[in-house]
């Protein structure tokens, strides 16, 4: 049996009466050893932040485990890594998770994939979510042998999906998202 | 390095095939013009990440959380409905245990935000907020008001037809869906880009139908709705590019 598939539709300009939850951008608790934050921006095609995007994140854990892999051995994280992130940009377009480092998972042929974040994004004016990846700048290695970012032509593209760490803020890393235009962020057909 | 439960080669999701969803750039429904990405996508290999995806029921839900009408000190005001219908993936298995949270404006029209300007009268009531987890067979059921339809300015008296929105998480990342239902038979159809931007032959897909059989009598119209994700494919070595 073969069912059509549902289409997609934008989550408007309302998505903050639902989707928000008091602890979505704690992928881990706050204070937890080893946490990092990702902040940015998320910005149009003439400049202006987004004041209404909601952004979701999925990541391994730093061991390179997925919580609810059939592999895994289930129940809550003794860190309470939840693996998932959800965060609605503020009034300036910004958005903050706090979670931790995602380990280097098996990439294809027996090659590794980079340590990345995988995230949607949802507003008003996107008919259906948008879909990019957070690398981190301190992974040369890593990234330099990632299928993904490899697949992508020229350093400009590529370094749109590479987190850089915020000066003086130790284990903060900056990641803006442009929608559109100068800059703009490589997005995912997935 | 690599943990032995990443470590094996899983299959990847289905590609939705042409005609399923609307093209980002639409600019018929306005919002598009300055937010749709001008570059082309590109493919993204289903690798762990993408085949593996958050379970977020425990503690998520309360019960209570997926009747809409019962929440305040009295009763909205409205027709009071029943929303129900199934999670599938598109090989017909349901998908159960997954969250499903839907938001939506109240009898006149009004979302309960303060970015919605709409001079139609708030609710004390109703907040359009609810949540539930699909059971085993993957069956979702709300207990709502018939939300109204209302005016925005994408063009010269434009008017979103009622719908509710609908966001799905599904098993995996790759299945994640936020798309909205509408109701039969809506003479606003017509004038309406976000529903028009789907491709034509997809649109009755995010119509529910009137089901006696899930309607309960003296008390409420029932409405059954099923959401299809896309499936696992059915090999683990199908190439990603074999649908280009």
């Amino acid at each position: 049996m073969r069912l059509a598939l549902t289409p997609s539709q934008t989550a408007g300009p309302f998505l903050a009466i639902a989707l928000p939850w008091p602890d979505g951008p704690y992928v881990v608790p706050e204070g937890t050893p080893g946490a990092i934050a990702i902040e940015g921006t998320v910005r149009d095609g003439a400049g202006a932040p987004v004041p209404d995007a909601l952004l979701e994140t999925w990541q391994a854990a730093p061991d390179g485990t997925f919580p609810g892999d059939p592999g895994d051995p289930g129940g809550p994280r003794p860190s309470g890594f939840r693996g998932f992130g959800r965060c609605l940009t503020d009034a300036a377009g910004q958005f903050r998770v706090i979670t931790l480092r995602p380990g280097v998972i098996p990439g294809p042929d027996g090659g590794i994939q980079a340590p990345h974040v995988d995230v949607s994004v949802f507003a008003r004016g996107l008919l259906d979510r948008l879909v990019t990846r957070i690398y981190f700048c301190d992974e040369p290695a890593a990234n330099e042998a990632d299928p993904v970012l490899r697949s992508i032509a020229g350093p400009a593209r590529r370094a749109t999906l590479i987190a850089v760490e915020l000066e003086g803020r130790p284990g903060e890393f900056g990641f803006d998202i442009r929608l559109q235009g100068e800059r703009e962020t490589v997005f995912f057909d997935v | 390095m690599t943990a032995a439960s990443t470590g094996r080669r899983r299959p990847g999701y289905e590609r939705p095939p042409a005609g399923v969803h609307p093209p980002l750039d639409y600019p018929e429904y306005r919002s598009t013009i300055l937010r749709a990405p001008k570059q082309p996508l590109l493919p993204l290999p289903h690798g762990p990440t993408e085949v593996t995806g958050p379970l977020l029921g425990e503690g998520r839900v309360q019960p209570g959380d997926a009747d809409l009408t019962t929440r305040h000190a009295g009763e909205p005001i409205g027709e009071r409905i029943i929303v129900t219908g199934r999670v599938l993936d598109s090989g017909g298995r349901p998908v159960p245990d997954t969250l499903i949270e839907i938001w939506q404006a109240n009898a006149a029209g009004r979302y309960r935000l303060d970015v919605d300007s709409h001079p139609a009268p708030l609710d004390p009531n109703f907040d359009g907020a609810g949540r539930c987890l699909t059971d085993a067979e993957g069956r979702y059921r709300f207990v709502t008001i018939k939300p109204g339809a209302y005016p925005w300015g994408n063009h010269h008296n434009a008017w979103r037809p009622s719908h509710i929105h609908f966001s799905v998480c599904g098993r995996a990342f790759a299945q994640r869906l936020v798309t909205a239902m509408f109701f039969p038979g809506d003479p606003l159809f017509g004038q309406d880009p976000v529903f028009g931007s789907v491709p034509a032959a997809a649109r009755d897909r995010l119509i529910c139908r009137l089901d006696l059989r899930r309607t309960e009598p003296d008390w409420a119209l029932g409405y059954e709705w099923d959401i299809v994700l896309r499936g696992p494919r059915a090999t683990a070595f199908e190439p990603d590019e074999e649908r280009r």
